[in-house]
């Protein structure tokens, strides 16, 4: 009965979208305020609908109820509530209900945080949305209704969760990486309602910069936790694979990186109006392609859902219709945005550019490298892989570039920052970060190393010029204290987000050039030397658990003499699907991190095992961190608040009514 | 020409100098990493040299893994089930590698003729076919009943 229920609410929602997709937009072209006030209250019935038939999945898997067929597959009775409850997102069905979800979810958010935005353009703005949450509903009625059940006969149980998503990781990741990549809907919504409405002004540009400031963030930690999950689950110490999903979110993330910079120029100076709204259509294309790879199986990858090829073509179609369309409107539209060129090669806004063009260039390259092989495939009939070299090859230089630039950009002016000034600034900051990655690398490694070296540097000209910069600022005020206080939560942000990126090449680069890793065999009592640490296996022991059986290791880990720590990594057989996984056992710390997996037993308590000592990994993670909290920061600045009243006054004078009555198509 | 015109037309340059750059470097990586993939059959045939970078799909024959007492080594057989290519890896194998199991493996082949892996890769969802397994099993006619595809193999 519930699931039925389910079903039918997702039918209501349908419907619901169906007219928040129409009404209000229409509403706004023909100005009729009754369609227009509709916008609100259909959002909140979408949303209230979706939400009922995620929590009838939900109750669905709580209650063991297999005669629904998403559930069959994906639970058992075995399994641990937190996992039956999570395993509502566990496959393709479920978690594309929770993206519906947390789009409707977005959209009630706008409706909520959108009162000081004119009416019409909030009605756009939900009704472009409705449009999208429409498509993605029906999708789902129409191929992978999760609610559909197994007649006549269900299963006594279920086929189990798969085992590498019964972790943290599971629980965590998919509804961040979903939640962010689903946020960029809604800053591109605001430039189809833009776009729409013919009103391209800088009043735009700050209404969406809060909204894509917290969707980069969230989608910043949305794909660090995935990191993270593969680091410790996967069992290969590796952090980033280029695997063709996870490149999706990478590529969205870049493009959502130029968008976060590029809203910052329109915002300040009224320029690059159509570039942004480029970019703002580009970002939310990189997020339906993610969906569009996962879920189509048309890749190989440790992400690929079993799919069938009717929903593949669906998927197509969405991502046709809605990109096309969107793109089509773009042309149509973009010749009305008038932008200006007022700034030379040496302004804030040349070095954006900079930014923009390295970040979409890169979001580029790792797009051509993913859909290579597909491609390839369909002209030649070969099947191909680009392997991570291609990634890195391209993408390395790239960011050593742009991180060149991370340095420069906060201390340029806008307009024009004279040459003489610039260079006066950073000479100091050039030396500095010279003298850090010349010497530290030679005293902590007594050798010179030419990665370390330009790591440092990199690192360190980046976190020296924010350095210069706040005590530029902070110099010229009363005390420091009153300096500090006066600066914005939004130059706060960008301060945390760009130390956040040094932060991060530190972990990454180090990590990748002085991880040390060796497989070995140890017999009980053997030990085995790696990057100074002495690990001893000193037995195993079966284990069972609650729903698998196993066995785990006991390694003990000294240096310099004392015993540092025990590690316990487990190799796992779970009962229900009679699925293997090895869990790793992880000794984590600031500066480095022991990793250990465990191979196959040999016999005589002898096993093979993989170890790995991993210096600075977690500064990859802290690095994303930093970067989420000063996009959220600059997201929370008062002078949105401040500034959107200010437009909305405006606007009510009625200067930009006329603007957008004129753009009219006759 | 006026100057906001000529300062467009250099951003412009500007750009366009970076994307071709961009592109060219782009061109020359996709040429220097792209693995091909084979099938049992077409290495049995001689199609690849010794030493070449590919990629073989196919399933771990029943009762061929042999691993080493004191070592990591291990020895298989790949098979789409009309040909076989013995298999070397030297590592710890996927927790799904199986007997019986689909598999991609990555390396090259050496002159006695088996072939050396770097990588063994074996996929996470049993029921889950990778497109490289299904194609050489495809192409050798043996494909088992009901395996899951994707669309337009």
């Amino acid at each position: 009965m519930i699931p039925e229920l389910g079903s039918f609410s997702l039918i209501l929602a349908l419907c619901l979208s169906a007219l928040l997709g129409g009404l209000p937009i229409a509403g706004a072209h023909f100005n009729n305020q009754v369609w227009i006030s509709m916008a609100r209250p259909l959002t909140a019935g979408v949303f209230v609908f979706l939400g009922l038939a995620i929590s009838a999945l939900a109750y669905a898997f709580i209650t063991d109820d297999f005669s629904v067929s998403f559930v069959a597959q994906h639970s058992n009775t075995l399994l641990p509530m937190r996992y039956k409850f999570t395993a509502v997102w566990g496959g393709h069905e479920g978690s594309f209900l929770l993206w519906t979800f947390m789009l409707a979810g977005w959209m009630l958010s706008v409706g909520i945080f959108s009162k000081s935005m004119p009416e019409e353009f909030v009605a756009r703005v939900l009704g472009v949305l409705g449009i999208l949450i429409f498509g993605y509903i029906l999708f789902m009625l129409a191929t992978s209704n999760p609610f559909d059940r197994i007649v006549p006969l269900p299963p006594a149980d279920g086929a189990d969760l798969n085992s590498a998503l019964q972790d943290i990781g599971f629980i965590l990741h998919p509804p961040t990486l979903y939640m962010g990549y689903v946020g960029f809907s809604v800053v591109f919504a605001f430039a189809i309602a833009a776009l729409l409405s013919g009103r391209m002004d800088a009043a735009w540009a700050r209404w969406s910069r809060p909204w894509a400031n917290v969707a980069w963030a969230i989608l910043t930690v949305g794909i660090a936790l995935g990191s993270w999950w593969a680091y410790y689950e996967l069992g290969w110490g590796g952090w980033w694979a280029w695997d063709p999903v996870e490149n999706p979110p990478m590529i969205t993330w870049l493009l959502g990186t130029a968008l976060i910079h590029s809203l910052a120029v329109t915002e300040k100076r009224g320029m690059f109006k159509s570039w942004t709204v480029l970019l703002a259509i580009l970002a939310f294309s990189g997020s339906l392609l993610g969906t569009f790879i996962t879920r189509s199986g048309l890749l190989t990858s440790v992400h690929a859902f079993a799919s069938d090829p009717s929903r593949g073509f669906f998927i197509l179609g969405i991502l046709g219709i809605s990109i096309g369309g969107s793109l089509l409107l773009f042309a149509l539209r973009a010749p009305l945005m008038k932008g200006s060129f007022g700034f030379e090669y040496n302004s804030r806004e040349f070095f954006l550019l900079v930014n923009n063009v390295i970040l979409v260039v890169s979001a580029a390259s790792i797009f051509l490298g993913t859909l290579f092989p597909m491609v390839y495939q369909a002209v030649t009939d070969d099947l191909i892989s680009i392997g991570p070299p291609y990634f890195n090859t391209i993408f390395v230089p790239l960011m050593m570039l742009l991180f060149l630039f991370v340095g420069v950009g906060p201390l340029s002016r806008w307009k024009r920052t004279s040459w003489a000034y610039l260079a006066a600034q950073l000479s100091k900051v050039l030396f500095a970060s010279l003298v850090i990655g010349l010497i530290l690398p030679l005293i902590v490694l007594t050798k010179f190393s030419l990665a370390a070296t330009v790591t440092l540097i990199l690192a360190s000209w980046i976190v020296f010029a924010i350095g210069k910069d706040i005590s530029n600022k902070v110099s010229n005020k009363r005390s420091t204290f009153a300096g500090i206080k006066s600066l914005s939560f939004s130059y706060y942000g960008m301060v945390l987000a760009h130390i956040g990126i040094a932060v991060m090449l530190v972990g990454a680069a180090l990590t990748s050039f002085f991880s040390e890793e060796r497989s070995v065999l140890l017999a009980p009592g053997e030990s085995v030397e790696l990057g100074g640490y002495l690990f001893t296996l000193e037995g195993s022991k079966r284990i069972e658990g609650p729903n698998y059986i196993g066995d785990e290791a006991e390694l003990t880990v000294v240096n310099a003499g004392e015993l540092l720590t025990v590690l316990y990594p487990q190799r796992r057989l779970y009962v229900a699907s009679g699925t293997p996984s090895t869990e790793m056992a992880i000794d984590a710390g600031f500066f480095r991190d022991l990793f250990v997996t465990l191979g196959e037993g040999k016999g005589a308590g002898a096993w093979s095992m993989t170890l790995y000592v991993k210096p600075f990994v977690r500064w990859i993670w802290l690095g994303a961190i930093l970067m989420a909290i000063g996009g959220t920061l600059a997201a929370g600045d008062k002078r949105y608040r401040r500034l959107r009243v200010r437009a909305a006054r405006e606007s009510g004078r009625g200067s930009e009514t006329q603007t957008s009555t004129e753009l009219q198509p006759a | 020409m006026k100057a906001h015109r000529r300062k467009r037309l250099g951003v412009i340059l500007f750009v366009a100098a970076g994307l071709s750059v961009a592109i060219g470097l782009t061109l020359y990586a996709l040429s220097q990493n792209i693995d091909l993939f084979y099938t049992p059959t077409q290495v049995a045939q001689g199609e690849v040299n010794a030493g070449q970078r590919i990629r073989i799909g196919g399933m771990v024959r029943e009762g061929s893994v042999q691993s080493a007492a004191d070592s990591l080594a291990v020895r298989f057989v790949a098979t789409d089930y009309a040909n076989d290519v013995p298999i070397y890896h030297e590592g710890i194998l996927p927790d799904l590698f199986r007997e019986g199991q689909g598999i991609v493996v990555e390396g090259s082949l050496d002159n006695a003729g088996v072939f050396r892996a770097s990588r063994v890769l074996a996929k996470h969802d049993e029921n889950y076919m990778s497109p490289e397994v299904k194609a050489a099993l495809d192409a050798a006619g043996t494909a088992p009943e009901g395996a899951v595809t994707r669309p337009g193999t």
